[in-house]
């Protein structure tokens, strides 16, 4: 049986790789590999996951260098060798080994404006959406986000400006902006206008280029500049 | 913890709306460039093809009213455009921010806008 030969980050911000030897399977994924590590390796490597199948967003980690979902990643798509490095996400206070802390980023999306503002209550009709409407078919291309940090890990531009609200954040604000039955825009447009808002962007689209859902907050991010700048320019901001 | 606390888009005192302002004067100002850019070039290449002395240059500009205003409006364009990006610059990369940064770059981009326009007036004026 080959065995793949793998690194894994130990510690918080300050730690070291530590080296495992892995068998190599048929279909496994990285984060196959990480459980095979902690269960039957070094059963205090710490590491997050929950679905196991691409929809939660809680098991994503850097491996060989680029940020990843690990549950859908195949071995074979990250290396055609037996070398596999696999660390916290970049851009992430780390609690332990693998694990990050996710709280700034969260917390971003909630100073994006993230939520959804609403007029109705539970009696009122359903609000009704043409799906072929243009606002609607812009929310379904940027609506399956999982919340899984990938592209905030992958961005530059936080790790040159902190306070910037990342590719996620943005994203959400540009899924309500677009939708018809919010009624808490100027606030939103306000909270994400300027030097940490959506025109920090460079459009370097790594967050295009790495996650996973297929995404593009780039798209979404210069819709938010063109929509910010109409606002500022009609003093509404 | 309260978000407030650690997130203020636009940390700089300039408003947000500003901040906002700025970077679309930055696109508007891309554009005229790009332009300027491209007729400088086409312009510059048609009239040293046979080549062409410093005083034959100079004979041909002096008092050229239409090329003057062009290449008044090419400095216009660099002095808003380059401040911009070069606070951008500082600030991504020495985390230099706040009303210190706004104010070199006010001065920065009004030496560029007298320099520049005092060469249009050496090479266009008299």
């Amino acid at each position: 049986m080959s065995m793949l030969q793998v690194r894994v980050w130990r510690g918080g911000e300050s730690g070291h790789y530590q080296e495992f030897e892995v068998p190599r399977l048929e279909s496994q994924t990285v984060l196959d590999v990480v459980t095979y590590i902690q269960r039957s390796l070094d059963p205090t490597l710490s590491y997050r996951f929950a679905c196991r199948v691409g929809m939660c967003g809680s098991c994503a980690m850097t491996v060989n260098g680029k940020a990843r979902w690990t549950c859908r990643t195949h071995i074979a798509k990250v290396t055609d060798g037996d070398r596999l490095e696999i660390a916290p996400l970049n851009n992430l206070p780390v609690v332990k080994d693998l694990v990050t802390d996710m709280s700034v980023f969260f917390d971003k999306w909630a100073a994006a404006k993230g939520r959804f503002q609403g007029t109705q209550t539970r009696k009122d009709d359903f609000a009704r959406v043409s799906p072929e409407s243009r606002q609607r078919k812009l929310v379904d291309e940027a609506i399956e986000c999982i919340g899984c940090g990938v592209c905030y890990s992958a961005c530059d531009v936080v790790s040159w400006t902190p306070d910037y609200l990342g590719p996620a954040a943005l994203n959400r604000a540009w899924t309500l902006y677009n939708d018809v039955r919010d009624i808490d825009q100027k606030a939103r447009l306000a909270a994400i206008a300027g030097d940490a808002g959506c025109h920090a962007c460079h459009t370097q689209m790594n967050c295009t280029e790495r996650c996973p859902k297929q995404l593009s907050p780039t798209a979404g991010i210069s819709g938010l500049k063109r929509a910010v700048l109409a606002a500022a320019l009609k003093g509404e901001l | 913890m309260v978000v407030s606390e650690f997130i203020v888009p636009g940390r700089s005192p300039m408003s947000a709306r500003t901040q906002v302002l700025l970077w679309g004067a930055q696109r508007i100002s891309a554009m005229v460039l790009a332009l300027c850019v491209i007729a400088h070039l086409v312009t510059m290449i048609y009239a040293v093809r046979n080549g062409l002395s410093g005083a034959e240059i100079l004979g041909r500009t002096r008092g050229n009213v239409a090329l003057a205003g062009f290449y008044a409006l090419f400095v216009a364009a660099v002095a808003v455009h380059a401040p911009i990006g070069l606070r951008t610059f500082l600030s991504e990369t020495f985390e230099w921010r706040g009303r210190a940064l706004d104010a070199a770059i006010l001065v920065f981009g009004v030496l560029l806008a007298l320099w520049g326009w005092r060469a249009v007036y050496a090479v266009f004026g008299g």
